[in-house]
């Protein structure tokens, strides 16, 4: 089978939010004795979203964009370590979880010495303790 | 001749060395606030409030106001430096400030947000001096059509803000005002889209989608580097780090543009800062002679956006004061301390208080020129955050993003909303969707369907009504004109060659 393009995928998948977009909001009121409904603005994008959509779709069956995906999975490696650090943060707070996560990028995405890494790590979280919660009173997770 | 002397007993009280303390302490806090994303002026005036019951009233309001227009002049630095919008409204000058910075010029963006909000907002207290009362009177005779007229001609800029491919551009656009419709509607108390999520019925705060699609994308789109070289270079001497004569001379007509766009949209209450920014913005790209710079770092792409959003602040002071109507959460708030100072905000404001309305207007002339003596000589400061290996700088990038995000809500389900946003934001990178259009319809998605059910309430149900009143119709031709544009071939062509 020939591989479709970028654009087909997120075609079909902004088709697919605009279908359920219309399906959701044709379950609610469109016109009413006061005036449009809730269902009155959605209704309308979700049209408009699935026709672009499929233009999208049929105009990426004549022309074929292709996409360099060869820096995806560090960029997928940096988005889980952060998507981990946002976990942390229950359980050990932010501090201690932004240390390492910064300690993560250094040592293992750009391969910096432990030393480095550390030292990084530690000064950064620092400066976030001293500037925010102590010098600003904002409040961290 | 009653401004005259109305300006010198102004001059006369925001002289006096308290009232000129309290606007430098004003105008720094409202600079580090700028600076900070997600703490927003409205959080930090309201929680100074309680201490202002200790002062002289003209010298609170000129220490609230200079934090308001003071953020305002820092909102520009992080979108700049580290492409993170404090502000919906600094979203636009993230377009062509960050690739300002990507091109080592952040120090000459940073000069010209500066000197541009300097001008603009001098130009918006000028305004708010000389024409307060009667274009008060004049907003009022905006209702909800010509609201709507206007969020759809800020809608159509998004033909302006298109990449490549204006389909994709207006599908981001849709998804921007799908995720406004998120929440609770206020007409009927319906919960849409909520996925029964109780943190969803309050909608999606406009601060963790652009935070999380420009700067966490950003730093996901450029993990493909695993050098520890800078990310952005930096040019060596103050000297390069400030704008030059020419990027002066580029910018005369954006800072013009900027300041009256700003000024009259601030006036319009409900309109804000984000739509005049993005309209300035659309503007300026629209008549200059190299439209093809624009999105790669054009200087006048800086300069329209922060003058806009800095004119701004005087044309919103005039509603609140001359009619009691706030047209943001800043106004709302200050509105809230003039009241619970004992004014009374509407007609009667200036002519009973002329010591408060002509020193706030005085100490905003001070302010103003206090704000440009202050920021200049920071730009080669805040500059050198850019000399940061890219390993120090991107989880900088990071926390900071988490903590403004926090900050702004107190909710970890906001943080892992930034995450999703951030990793959708690579992927709008990658597939080539312009990041611009999503926050517009996000920003402008919810005023805009308030403002259209309104009107057909108003019209039984007739659509009619958008068309049949003078300035709703001038603008919603203007808006389908400039939605048509890619249609015709001559007008596309020089849409696609502001791209190349």
């Amino acid at each position: 089978m020939k591989a479709r393009s970028a654009d087909f995928w997120s075609g079909l998948v902004l088709g697919g939010l605009g279908a359920y977009i219309i399906a959701t909001a044709s379950q609610w009121e469109y016109l009413g004795q006061d005036g449009p409904g809730p269902g009155f603005f959605p209704l309308w994008y979700g049209i408009a979203m699935s026709a672009l959509s499929l233009v999208l779709v049929f105009s990426s069956l004549k022309s074929q964009t292709r996409i360099d995906w060869s820096d995806a999975p560090r960029a997928l490696a940096a988005w889980g370590a952060f998507a981990l650090m946002c976990a942390a943060f229950k359980l050990i707070g932010f501090l201690p979880a932004f240390a390492l996560l910064t300690f993560f990028l250094v040592a293992v995405m750009y391969r910096r010495p432990l030393k480095v890494a550390a030292a990084v790590s530690a000064g950064l979280t620092a400066g976030f303790y001293v500037l925010f919660p102590l010098a600003l009173g904002v409040k961290l997770p | 001749m009653e401004v005259i002397s109305g300006l010198m007993q102004g001059f006369a009280v925001a002289l006096q060395p308290m009232n000129l303390l309290w606007c430098f302490l004003g105008v720094v806090l409202g600079t580090v606030v700028g600076v900070m994303p997600g703490l927003g002026p409205p959080a930090t005036i309201a929680m100074l409030l309680p201490l202002t019951f200790l002062m002289n009233p003209a010298s609170a309001m000129i220490m609230l106001a200079g934090i308001y227009y003071g953020a305002k002049y820092g909102g520009s630095t992080t979108s700049i430096l580290l492409n993170v919008p404090g502000e919906s409204a600094s979203v636009a000058t993230c377009i062509d400030g960050y690739q300002m910075a990507r091109k080592g010029r952040a120090g000459a963006a940073l000069g010209i947000a500066a000197i541009a909000s300097f001008i603009a907002g001098t130009v918006g207290v000028l305004g708010l001096m000389l024409i307060a009362p009667p274009l008060a009177r004049v907003s009022l005779a905006f209702s909800s059509p010509e609201y709507f007229a206007l969020m759809a001609l800020g809608l159509a800029m998004v033909v302006l803000l298109a990449g490549e491919s204006m389909v994709k551009a207006l599908l981001a656009t849709l998804v921007g005002l799908w995720l406004a419709g998120i929440g609770t509607d206020l007409f009927s108390q319906t919960s849409r889209f909520t996925f029964g999520r109780m943190e969803l019925l309050s909608g999606i705060d406009f601060v963790v989608v652009a935070i999380g699609v420009f700067a966490i994308g950003e730093v996901l789109a450029n993990m493909r580097e695993r050098g520890g070289a800078p990310a952005i270079a930096l040019p060596k001497g103050v000297r390069n780090l400030l704008p030059t004569m020419q990027d002066l001379k580029d910018s005369r007509f954006a800072f013009a543009n900027g300041s009256v766009v700003g000024f009259f949209i601030g006036v319009l209450p409900g309109a804000g800062s984000t739509i005049a920014s993005f309209i300035s913005y659309g503007l300026e790209k629209a008549v200059s002679r190299h439209p093809e710079k624009f999105g790669h770092g054009a200087v006048e792409g800086v300069a329209a956006p922060e003058g806009a959003n800095n004119a701004e602040t005087g044309g919103a002071l005039i509603p609140m004061l001359t009619l009691g109507i706030p047209g943001s959460s800043t106004t709302a708030v200050l509105l809230a301390a003039l009241v619970l100072w004992g004014f009374k905000p509407g007609p009667l404001f200036i002519p009973e208080n002329p010591a408060l309305f002509w020193g706030l207007v005085a100490s905003m002339y001070i302010g103003n020129v206090m704000l440009l003596i202050l920021n200049l000589p920071l730009v080669p400061l805040f500059a050198q955050v850019l000399r940061a290996p890219t390993y120090v700088l991107y989880p900088l990038i990071l926390g900071i993003s988490v903590v403004g995000v926090y900050s702004t809500s107190g909710s970890l389900f906001d943080v892992w909303l930034l995450a999703g946003f951030g990793l959708g934001g690579y992927l709008m990178r990658k597939l080539d969707y312009p990041s611009a259009p999503l926050i517009l319809g996000l920003v402008l998605g919810g005023a805009m369907e308030r403002a259209l059910r309104q009107s057909l309430m108003m019209s039984d149900g007739s659509l009619g009504i958008l068309v049949s009143r003078p300035v709703s119709a001038v603008m919603l031709s203007l808006a389908l004109l400039i939605l048509l544009i890619p249609l015709f071939g001559k007008f596309n062509g020089w849409r696609l060659k502001a791209l190349k």
